[in-house]
C-alpha cells in the first residue's frame, strides 16, 4: 500500500514518496561497484529485509555491471532520514566501512527518483548511450521483485512506467538506434549489402578479440556458415569450437577464399594478407557476387588498392571507428527527444499521485473540521439550557453541511482543477495551512 | 464526384508518404503499417476516380493523356504495394509514394479536367492491351527507381559517409531482387499487352503492324530489359552497373511513352 503519514491522530492522508539511493559507473570506479554489487538472491534478501526492518514499504534493488540501486517507498520515516537508513543497510548488508563509500552514493527522492529511473530504462544514464540490454536488466529485476511481492502499486506504476518509456525511447527515437561498437558496426554495415544474414557465409581470418565480438554478432544474426583460418591452427580450432564453425589451415586460404560473402580480418602481419590480385580471383571464383571486408588488421590485412574492385566493399578499422563517431554524435543529438518522452510520462506519474493524494487529503481536511466543530459545539452549548435537544440536532447537521459545502469547491479543484502543478501546489498548501503534515514531522 | 475522389487519394497518397518517410528516420512498425493502409486507401480511391471518369466518358480512362498518366500512377501504386507485400520491404515506400503525389499533384494542375468526347469503343481486348502496356511502363518505372536507389546506396558504401538514411534503406541484395521482381512483372505484362494488341489488330485489320515506331520501341524495350534480367546475374555485370542499365532502360521507355506516342505513331497517339 502506498505510504499512510502517521498523523496525529487518525489520518488517511496518502502521500507517495519514492526514494533511490545508489552508485554507478559515473560515481563509483569498477572495484568499488563489484564490491557492492547484489545478485538476484541477495537482492530479493535485501528487498525483504528493508521491508521487514520497517525502512521501506517496497523495494526494488537493480544492480548490473554498471550501477547499484535501491528503490523504495518509504515508511514512517522523513525522506532524509530514510534515505539514510538505506544507505546504512546497504554498506552494513555488504559489510562495508561508511567512509569508503563517501561521496560516492546519489540519492534522490520524488520525482527525480522517478526521473532517475526511467533516465536509467531510456539508457540515457548508461555507460554507452542507448544500449539496450538495462532495460532487460530493469525487467528482470522489476519482475523478480515483484514475483517475490516486494513491490506495492507505487513501485509497479514506476516500475512499469519505466519499462514503458525505455521501449517508446528505443522505437521513436536514433537513441538506441545504429551501432556504436566497431564489431557491430562492421555486421551491420554487412547487413546493409545483404539483407538477412541468414544463409550468407562468413570467413575470419585470424583469431583477435575483435575479430570474435564480430563473429559473436554474426553468429547472432543467424550466420549460416563461419569458417576460421589462422597462422596457428590450434587457435583457429579454439575458436572455431567457440563459436560454432570450422577452421581451416592457413594454406588453404587462397582455395577458400572464393566463398565467403563476408571476410573479416584481423591477422597479425607487417603487410596484406590478402593482395588486390588474390581478392579479384576470389570474385571471379564466385562469379561476381558482392563481398563485404572487414579489415581490423593493424597493419591492414587488405591491400588499400583492393579498395575499389568492383562489387567488394572494403571497410578498415579507421573507418569503422570514424562510424561509431559519427552514430555516437547522432545518439547524442537525440537525447532532447527522449528526455521529452521522460518529461510526458513522469507527468503522467504525477497526476497519478495527485490524483491519489488529492482524494484522500480531503478526507483529512473533513475529519479535522468535524474534530472542531464538535469540540466548538460542546463548548458553546455546555452553558445554554434554553436550547431544546431538537435545536442542538438542527445545529449539528447545518455545521455538518456548512462544513461538507466549503469543502465542496477545493476537492472539485484539486481533483480536476487545470494543471499537474497547480494540483500538487494546491495539495502542498493545504497540508501545509491546515498541519496535515505535523504528525509525521 | 470524380474531382473529389481524385483529391482525396492525393490526399492519401500524401498522409501515406508522411508515413512512409517518417518510418526512414524512426521506424516504427505501427506507422509502416499506416503508411501501407492509407497507400492502399489511395488506391482504391484513385481506382473509383478513374471508373466513375470512364462512367462519365462511355470508355475506357485513358483515351486522353490524363487518363493515361492517371491509370500510370494508379498502376505504379498498386505495383509497388504488390512488391512491398512480397518483399516485405517499407522503406521504399517514401520515393514511391512522393512519386504518385508529385505526379498526380501536377496533373491535376497541368491537365484540364473537362471530359473529353466519348470515343468509339474498341472492345475488351484492346482495353486489356491498353491496361497491361501501361502496367508495364508502371513497374518499369518502379525498377528504375528501385535502381537509383540502389545506386545511391551502392555510392554511399563505397563513400563510407553513411548518413542517417542510410541505415533505414534497404539492403543493396533486397533492392536487387526487388528491381528484378518489378522487372519480371513489367515484362509479364508487357508481353500479354503486346500480345492482345497484335491479336486484336490481326482481328480488326487482319494484318500486323510490325512497322509502327510505337511497336518497334516495344520490342526494344523488351530486348533490353531482358538483356538486364540475363545480365544482372553475370560475374561483370551484377550489382551497379545491372542497376545502372536498369535506369538507363527506363529512359527507352520514357521516349516511348512521350515523344514516340505524341509524335512518331499513327495508330499510338492520344486523342
Amino acid at each position: 500500500m502506498p505510504t499512510t503519514t502517521a498523523n496525529s491522530n487518525r489520518s488517511n492522508t496518502v502521500r507517495i514518496r519514492v526514494a533511490l539511493i545508489g552508485c554507478n559507473h559515473r560515481t563509483a570506479p569498477v572495484e568499488l561497484r563489484e564490491r557492492i554489487a547484489f545478485s538476484s538472491q541477495q537482492a530479493l534478501q535485501a528487498a525483504d529485509e528493508l521491508r521487514n526492518l520497517g525502512i521501506l514499504e517496497e523495494a526494488v534493488v537493480v544492480s548490473t555491471c554498471n550501477r547499484s540501486e535501491l528503490y523504495g517507498v518509504p515508511g514512517d520515516l522523513s525522506p532524509s532520514s530514510g534515505a539514510e537508513a538505506m544507505e546504512d543497510y546497504f554498506t552494513s548488508f555488504h559489510r562495508i566501512p561508511r567512509g569508503d563509500l563517501e561521496g560516492r552514493f546519489y540519492r534522490w527522492s520524488g520525482p527525480d527518483a522517478v526521473r532517475h529511473l526511467f533516465r536509467v530504462a531510456a539508457g540515457l544514464d548508461s555507460m554507452l548511450l542507448g544500449e539496450a540490454e538495462i532495460l532487460g536488466q530493469l525487467r528482470t529485476a522489476y519482475n523478480q521483485a515483484l514475483d517475490h511481492g516486494a513491490t506495492g502499486p507505487v513501485l509497479n506504476r514506476i516500475f512499469q512506467g519505466a519499462l514503458e518509456v525505455g521501449k517508446r525511447v528505443r522505437s521513436e527515437t536514433e537513441v538506441g538506434a545504429r551501432p556504436m561498437s566497431v564489431a557491430l558496426a562492421g555486421v551491420k554495415l554487412a547487413e546493409r549489402v545483404f539483407g538477412n544474414l541468414k544463409g550468407h557465409s562468413a570467413l575470419i581470418l585470424g583469431a583477435g578479440a575483435v575479430a570474435e565480438q564480430v563473429v559473436e554478432h554474426m553468429r547472432n544474426r543467424g550466420i549460416g556458415n563461419l569458417r576460421v583460418i589462422n597462422r596457428s591452427f590450434d587457435r583457429a580450432a579454439e575458436l572455431a569450437q567457440r563459436v560454432g564453425g570450422e577452421a581451416l589451415a592457413w594454406e588453404s586460404l587462397e582455395s577458400v577464399l572464393g566463398a565467403p560473402d563476408i571476410l573479416v580480418t584481423s591477422a597479425g602481419a607487417t603487410g596484406p594478407v590478402l593482395t588486390r590480385e588474390m581478392l579479384e580471383r576470389a570474385l571471379a571464383a564466385r562469379s561476381g557476387r558482392p563481398v563485404f571486408v572487414v579489415d581490423l588488421g593493424v597493419p591492414r590485412n587488405v591491400a588499400e588498392s583492393a579498395a575499389d574492385l568492383y562489387n567488394l566493399y572494403l571497410y578498415n578499422i579507421d573507418d569503422l571507428g570514424e562510424i561509431v563517431e559519427q552514430n555516437k554524435k547522432a545518439r547524442e543529438s537525440e537525447i532532447p527527444r527522449a528526455e521529452a518522452i521522460i518529461a510526458e510520462h513522469i507527468d503522467k506519474f504525477e497526476a497519478w499521485r495527485s490524483a491519489l493524494e488529492a482524494g484522500t487529503i480531503v478526507n483529512d481536511l473533513r475529519d479535522q473540521f468535524h474534530k472542531h466543530r464538535e469540540l466548538i459545539i460542546r463548548e458553546k452549548l455546555k452553558d445554554m439550557d434554553d436550547v431544546s435537544a431538537e435545536e442542538r440536532n438542527r445545529i449539528a447537521h447545518i455545521t455538518e453541511e456548512l462544513i461538507e459545502r466549503l469543502l465542496e469547491e477545493p476537492q472539485a479543484k484539486l481533483k480536476h482543477g487545470r494543471g499537474m502543478r497547480g494540483r500538487l501546489a494546491g495539495l502542498e498548501a493545504i497540508r501545509h495551512l491546515f498541519g496535515l503534515d505535523e504528525g509525521q514531522k | 464526384m470524380t474531382h473529389f475522389l481524385g483529391d482525396l487519394s492525393l490526399a492519401l497518397y500524401v498522409a501515406s508518404f508522411i508515413c512512409y518517410a517518417r518510418i526512414l528516420y524512426v521506424p516504427n512498425l505501427w506507422v509502416g503499417r499506416l503508411a501501407s493502409v492509407l497507400l492502399a486507401g489511395g488506391i482504391l480511391a484513385q481506382y473509383w476516380a478513374l471508373y466513375e471518369r470512364s462512367l462519365s466518358l462511355h470508355t475506357v480512362p485513358y483515351d486522353d493523356l490524363y487518363g493515361s498518366m492517371s491509370l500510370f500512377a494508379w498502376l505504379l501504386g498498386i505495383t509497388y504495394l504488390g512488391l512491398e507485400l512480397f518483399h516485405r520491404e517499407r522503406a521504399v515506400g517514401a520515393f514511391v509514394t512522393l512519386l504518385l503525389v508529385c505526379w498526380i499533384g501536377l496533373l491535376g494542375l497541368l491537365t484540364p479536367r473537362s471530359l473529353a468526347a466519348p470515343t468509339v469503343p474498341r472492345g475488351a481486348l484492346f482495353a486489356f492491351h491498353v491496361t497491361l502496356n501501361t502496367w508495364a511502363y508502371a513497374a518499369f518505372a518502379l525498377s528504375f527507381i528501385l535502381s537509383v536507389i540502389y545506386l545511391a546506396q551502392d555510392q554511399v558504401l563505397r563513400s563510407r559517409r553513411l548518413g542517417v538514411p542510410f541505415w533505414r534503406f534497404p539492403a543493396l541484395d533486397v533492392l536487387d531482387r526487388m528491381a528484378r521482381s518489378s522487372v519480371y512483372v513489367g515484362l509479364v505484362a508487357l508481353a500479354l499487352g503486346v500480345s492482345m494488341g497484335f491479336t486484336w489488330e490481326h482481328r480488326l485489320r487482319g494484318t500486323y503492324s510490325w512497322g509502327d515506331p510505337k511497336v518497334i520501341i516495344t520490342m526494344a524495350i523488351v530486348g533490353v530489359y531482358v538483356a538486364y534480367l540475363l545480365l544482372s546475374r553475370s560475374a561483370n555485370w551484377r550489382g551497379a552497373r545491372a542497376a545502372m542499365l536498369c535506369a538507363f532502360n527506363f529512359v527507352m521507355v520514357l521516349f516511348s511513352y512521350t515523344f514516340v506516342n505524341l509524335y512518331l505513331t499513327r495508330f499510338h497517339r492520344y486523342l
